[in-house]
């Protein structure tokens, strides 16, 4: 057993586990962090994608140990108690998830497409960016249709605060 | 009405725990004491066992204990069965052949359950799994339907003989041969309908927990339907009584048909957690997902449609066989039958038709409904026909369907079917003008002179969605009733709780079916839950699936809430000293009609449960069940349109537009509606240029994973262009017909026939990859 | 995923030693590929050494036209870099098309190369632009580092550090991807270099990454998309598989081979 130590959505977080743990069992099973998906085994699908230290990664694919003295934002983290974060929002008003099951690992990537390429996505660069996330249920069309319009929304609130 | 009521695009109530990672899926639960499972499954195709040993597993680390089949067998629980009887046209009942849910001698799939591990930890129990010694003798192996019924072939099950499980027929196969024979022409096609694998994004998972001292099981599992779960575990596979067994379906994260199903595991792990004294999880990772979760599809049909000299279809002969995989899954008789065959007429007057069905064992996953179940293959079928036979006439295929579609309501098809209404012209019209189809020639030379070829093609479907009524399904051989139930609960302040047995998992009931109480009574909708997916709460119920949710479980509502209503409107008479004949409720209120009388929702709902001053005789309370049975089906149907732009060199498809234009009856949430039109198309699109399940011919799964199973991906796709021509369905109290599957059913054709189009010939078969799209090309027509 | 040791290693004497005193230990640096096999219990090393965190390994330098790139870079640096977008696009496109952006963000051009998967990009921009492969103890040009299917000239032990190459005059690079994995089903590197042409061809040999001698001889010729037209593709040492066989990958060699042209102008 090995002790990670990671901070997670704020807060310092430690618990004990196996080296072959991966981060998204961890996240899940000793944080207690359930939001995080996993929905296939061979890095494809994206229902795991969290944040590490600032970049979008596949949590199902990466250690707990290898993560160790990181920073990571669930899904969970990423708006305050209670809020949503403008791309969750999006989703909500665009109707861009069913299910739920692979949303949380959408939302996480879209906020990581729109942190680096935000202010001038488009319909193309949207789906290019979600080339590492599955959905079963939607078709992606109200997906897309929330990330330009979360990124609008973004971009807007930028200029409006310069 | 408020505009939270019936037709309004309301934002979905259940979306802030799903946005926010508060989802609560079967995986996501623990309880004390919970220890993890992993499957020992196969790695043959078919294979004698001749021993088990599970000695070395048993000593390693963390396991609890490792249990197989002959011990389930000795416990008493029950073999899988499949639940809808059919009869082969010599009148013999189906050859169901023997599922253990932990096989006994012999493995008949890779894949197939053998034995289950419990151990402290998922990684223990998989190590502990490895470590398990089976002696197999392997068998011949045979995958494909029209080979498994080749003489010499594989017998896979003794109550088989030669693979046919039935050999069944509808329609009238004389006069169909006679009109073939007059015809003035007949369109000869073969038609294949490739096999899928639903891949709901949450792969299955469950938690069986005993409980010693009650002697009672809870099982949480994902479910599109707990209590058909509880009934077929409880009365045929004896795990436990009703009243020893609630089954919770919580968060489930899509389903597609794939999770109707009561599946090995679930039971193993109820009563591995009797035989082990823990509770017991399991979850299926993607690879067991596609080993395991049933298959669609899977038909080889050969096709005649006979026409006369004005181009009118006089009849309509199609032969297929349907490969049912190794075992009998639970409504698998069904689908290349009631659900397919019945289906044939499409939206067209087909004087006369017949249809013969066999279907087969093989050593594959098996075979049951995935989205839209047999209507996707009956529409591809009859599709591709129709575009065919439209080239061979010489006639622009909108013509031909003009003069071939039905136009007077209710019209009987030759199969069954009863159709209440409908428009198809409407729909076709609708979609050829948002497709721009008078300027497909203009962009075919745009295309050109860029090197590309370019094709459009269009599909008009027609489906039959909430199966009914429970009398006629049952006659014609289902094991249960397809009717719907709900409870309306108003509580003393007024809020109010729906119970209804209908599933929700992804479809967004808890927003459409709050819309409707909501529109009924002009309370916020924000007062309202709907609650579902638990036997301990909801009375009970028969799932979802079959787009059966509006038209049949909305319905159920309905009529609870007209008790409802029926008992407000008395106590508010009397209260208000009026006749009860003249209240009517709006905006929160129980108004006498003509007067400023009124009182408030909540206070009805108040003094029903204080009681201090009711209606002489009236039983305190405000709650009320209903269940409703359908009269009959419903027919939405549609007409969709893909225009593709193909690169010659690669064979790479390009789908430049995709248009559908539905009839789904009245329309709770367009917003909703829509999300699953996209949903449905996504999928079928998935089956016309990426989706193939394959095996080789061992047996041994191809497409295991998502590095070989190619699912539509965001840059696969583009966005749909989607419009409405709603004609009421009468046979419903809300006018719904249902939209959860027409997509997956309307747009596999529109892209093939798009595709073949834009090549030149009618050689191809799904799904186009761009090598297949390449070689139809190049090869020489 | 069989259980496993983890060490994090801090300087590249630090993990040479860690892999010395683990025989069956394996090198760990985005893991994209390594945790994914093991996940599927294809492969279980004893220990794992974690190159992500040692500093000297990792980040772009550009000198003149010559680009080091450090061995624990991730794909997405490099697809990001503006400074070598101004002297070699054509690796920068490479790499901002591998995998998806979260496996971007993780797996590192050393982890990538030393993996060797015939279907991997890098292997083909690498030899395309004839660069070499820097390890803990030598160089090692391109044309002898990849060597077969997952096979690379790597001894027993050793790291790659860096890899280095001349900003080549031309390049480009088109991929098409498999339809399920999007790994390359045929990916092909075309560089106009200061050693001459090159064009190098990755998920398509039946032994991995090659070069292909016609093209270049023709590209040397006449730099041009047409010139590759009549030139043939022999299709018997190309791999075969459900998504496309022999015939269909020969094509897409040529095909993608214009488009590498055409891209580099």
């Amino acid at each position: 057993m090995t002790k990670v130590t990671l901070t997670v959505n704020g807060r310092t977080m430690s618990g004990e586990c196996e080296d072959r743990t991966l981060l998204v069992h961890f996240i899940r099973e000793k944080l207690g962090l359930t939001g995080t998906h996993v929905g296939c085994d061979t890095t494809q699908c994206g229902a795991c994608v969290i944040h590490m230290d600032g970049h979008s990664v596949k949590s199902c694919s990466i250690l707990a140990v290898q993560a160790s003295g990181s920073t990571i934002t669930t899904i969970e983290g990423l708006a305050g108690q209670g809020e949503l974060h403008p791309v969750q929002a999006a989703f909500k008003e665009h109707h861009g998830l069913q299910c739920g099951f692979c949303t949380p690992g959408m939302v996480m990537t879209a906020v990581d497409l729109i942190n680096r390429e935000g202010g001038h996505l488009t319909e193309e660069t949207v789906r290019a960016g979600l080339e590492g996330n599955i959905c079963r249920c939607t078709g992606y069309h109200n997906i897309v249709k929330a990330i330009l319009a979360a990124d609008a929304e973004i971009a807007g609130s930028r200029q409006a605060a310069e | 009405m408020g505009v939270e009521g019936i037709g309004a695009r309301v934002t979905r109530k259940e979306d802030k725990r799903f946005l926010t990672g508060k989802g609560r899926y079967t995986d996501d639960m623990t309880v004390p004491g919970m220890k993890y499972a992993c499957f020992v499954r196969s790695p043959y195709a078919h294979a004698k066992i001749s021993n088990i040993d599970a000695t070395a597993a048993k000593a390693m680390p963390g396991v609890i204990d490792v249990l197989d089949g002959k011990q389930l067998q000795a416990d008493g629980i029950g073999n899988l069965i499949c639940g809808w009887m059919i009869h082969s046209k010599d009148g013999s009942p189906m050859r169901m052949g023997a599922w253990h849910p932990l096989a006994v001698d012999t493995v008949r799939y890779v894949g197939d359950a053998i034995a289950i591990v419990v151990a402290d930890s998922s990684g223990e129990a998989r190590d502990a799994a490895e470590a398990v010694v089976i002696d197999y003798e392997q068998l011949p192996v045979v995958t494909e339907a029209v080979a498994a019924l080749a003489s010499g072939a594989p017998q896979i099950h003794p109550e088989a003989p030669g693979n046919l499980i039935f050999d069944w027929q509808i329609g009238e196969p004389d006069a169909v041969d006679k009109a073939i024979a007059a015809a003035a022409h007949v369109t000869e096609i073969e038609i294949l309908n490739n096999r899928l694998s639903p891949n709901p994004m949450e792969p299955r998972a469950t938690l069986g927990i005993y409980d010693t001292a009650e002697d009672h099981y809870t099982c949480y599992t994902t479910s599109q339907n707990p209590h058909v779960a509880r009934l077929v575990m409880s009365a045929f596979y004896n795990v436990a009584p009703e009243n020893k067994l609630r089954v919770i379906a919580p968060d489930v994260g899509g389903g597609f048909g794939s999770k109707i199903y009561i599946y090995p595991e679930e039971i193993i792990c109820l009563w591995a957690s009797k035989k082990t004294g823990v509770p017991v999880k399991w979850t299926s990772d993607r690879t067991e997902a596609f080993l395991t979760d049933a298959h669609g599809r899977d038909h080889v049909s050969k096709v005649k449609m006979a026409f006369d000299a004005n181009n009118r279809i006089t009849a309509l002969k199609v032969d297929t066989i349907a490969n049912l995989g190794a075992y009998m899954s639970l409504f698998s008789s069904a689908v290349p039958t009631y659900l397919y065959a019945t289906l044939l007429s499409g939206q067209y007057a087909i004087p006369a038709i017949h249809a013969n069905v066999r279907t087969v064992y093989t050593n594959t996953v098996p075979v049951d409904a995935y989205r839209g179940a047999g209507r996707p293959e009956a529409t591809y079928l009859l599709e591709r026909t129709m575009e065919t036979a439209a080239r061979e006439l010489g006639i622009s295929p909108a013509e031909l369907r003009k003069i071939n579609f039905i136009r007077s309501f209710p019209y009987q098809t030759p199969v069954i079917m009863n159709y209440d209404a409908g428009d198809y012209e409407a729909s076709l019209n609708a979609a050829m003008q948002a497709a721009d189809w008078a300027g497909f020639a203009a962009r075919r030379s745009q295309s050109e002179a860029k090197g590309k070829k370019r094709g459009i093609g269009m599909s008009c479907y027609i489906e039959a969605c909430g199966i009914a009524p429970s009398a006629a399904v049952g006659s014609l051989g289902a094991g249960v009733g397809l009717w719907e139930s709900a409870e309306v609960r108003v509580n003393a302040v007024g809020t109010i709780e729906v119970l209804t047995g209908s599933h929700s998992h992804g479809q967004g009931h808890e927003t459409t079916f709050a819309q409707l109480v909501a529109g009924r009574l002009g309370v916020p909708i924000e007062s309202i839950n709907i609650v579902h997916g638990d036997t301990d709460k909801v009375q009970m119920g028969m799932g979802t699936y079959g787009s059966r949710s509006g038209a049949v479980g909305m319905s159920a509502v309905v009529k609870a809430l007209d008790k409802v209503e029926a008992k407000a409107k008395k106590i508010a008479a009397h209260l208000m000293e009026a006749s009860e004949e003249d209240i009517v409720i709006e905006n929160g209120e129980l108004k006498v009609a003509g007067t400023d009388k009124s009182v408030p929702w909540f206070q009805v709902a108040l003094a029903s449960y204080t009681a201090h001053n009711l209606p002489s005789g009236m039983e305190p309370g405000l709650k009320e069940t209903a269940f409703y049975d359908p009269s009959n089906f419903t027919f939405p149907a549609g007409c969709y349109i893909a225009e593709v732009e193909i690169d010659p060199d690669t064979g790479e498809t390009d789908i430049v537009q995709f248009v559908a234009a539905d009839d789904f009856g009245n329309i709770i949430n367009p917003m909703i509606v829509e999300g699953q039109v996209h949903g449905g198309i996504a999928q079928g699109i998935g089956q016309a240029l990426l989706e193939n399940v394959q095996y080789d011919a061992n047996g041994q799964l191809l497409t295991a994973s998502y590095m070989d199973y190619a699912m539509p991906r965001a840059d696969d796709l583009p966005s749909f262009t989607l419009s409405h021509q709603n004609t009421p369905c009468p046979g419903n109290p809300l006018g719904i017909k249902g939209c959860g599957e027409a997509g997956a059913i309307g747009s596999p054709p529109a892209l093939i026939n798009a595709i073949t189009d834009a090549i030149g010939h009618n050689k191809l078969t799904m799904p186009a990859t761009p090598m297949k799209v390449w070689q139809a090309l190049h090869s020489a027509h | 995923m069989y259980a496993t040791s983890y060490h994090r290693a801090s300087s590249v004497e630090d993990a040479v030693k860690l892999k010395s005193a683990n025989e069956e230990g394996r090198y760990l640096s985005g893991g994209m590929t390594l945790i994914a096999t093991m996940k599927q219990r294809l492969a279980a090393p004893s220990d794992l050494i974690d190159l992500r965190h040692i500093p000297a390994i990792r980040g772009i330098r550009i000198e003149g036209r010559k680009v080091t790139i450090g061995a624990a870079t991730p794909h997405a640096d490099v697809a990001a870099s503006r400074e070598l977008a101004a002297i070699c696009p054509a690796i920068c496109k490479l790499a901002g098309h591998i995998g998806d952006p979260h496996v971007r963000h993780m797996g590192t051009i050393g982890g990538s190369i030393a993996n060797n998967d015939p279907a991997a990009d890098y292997p083909a921009g690498l030899l395309g632009l004839g660069a070499t492969v820097v390890t803990d103890r030598r160089s090692i040009s391109a044309d002898d580092f990849f060597t077969g299917l997952f096979e690379t000239a790597l001894e027993e032990g050793e790291m790659v550090t860096s890899v280095t190459f001349e900003a080549p005059e031309k390049a480009g690079y088109a991929k098409f991807n498999n339809p399920a994995s999007r790994f390359a089903m045929t990916g092909v590197f075309a560089a106009k270099t200061a050693g001459g042409i090159r064009v190098a061809v990755t998920g398509a040999g039946a032994s991995g990454v090659f070069r292909h001698p016609g093209f270049e001889q023709a590209l040397a010729s006449n730099w041009s998309p047409d010139a590759l037209s009549n030139v043939a593709v022999d299709a018997s040492n190309l791999m075969a598989d459900m998504h496309a066989n022999a015939e269909y990958r020969a094509n897409l060699v040529k095909v993608m081979a214009k488009r590498a042209v055409a891209s580099a102008g």
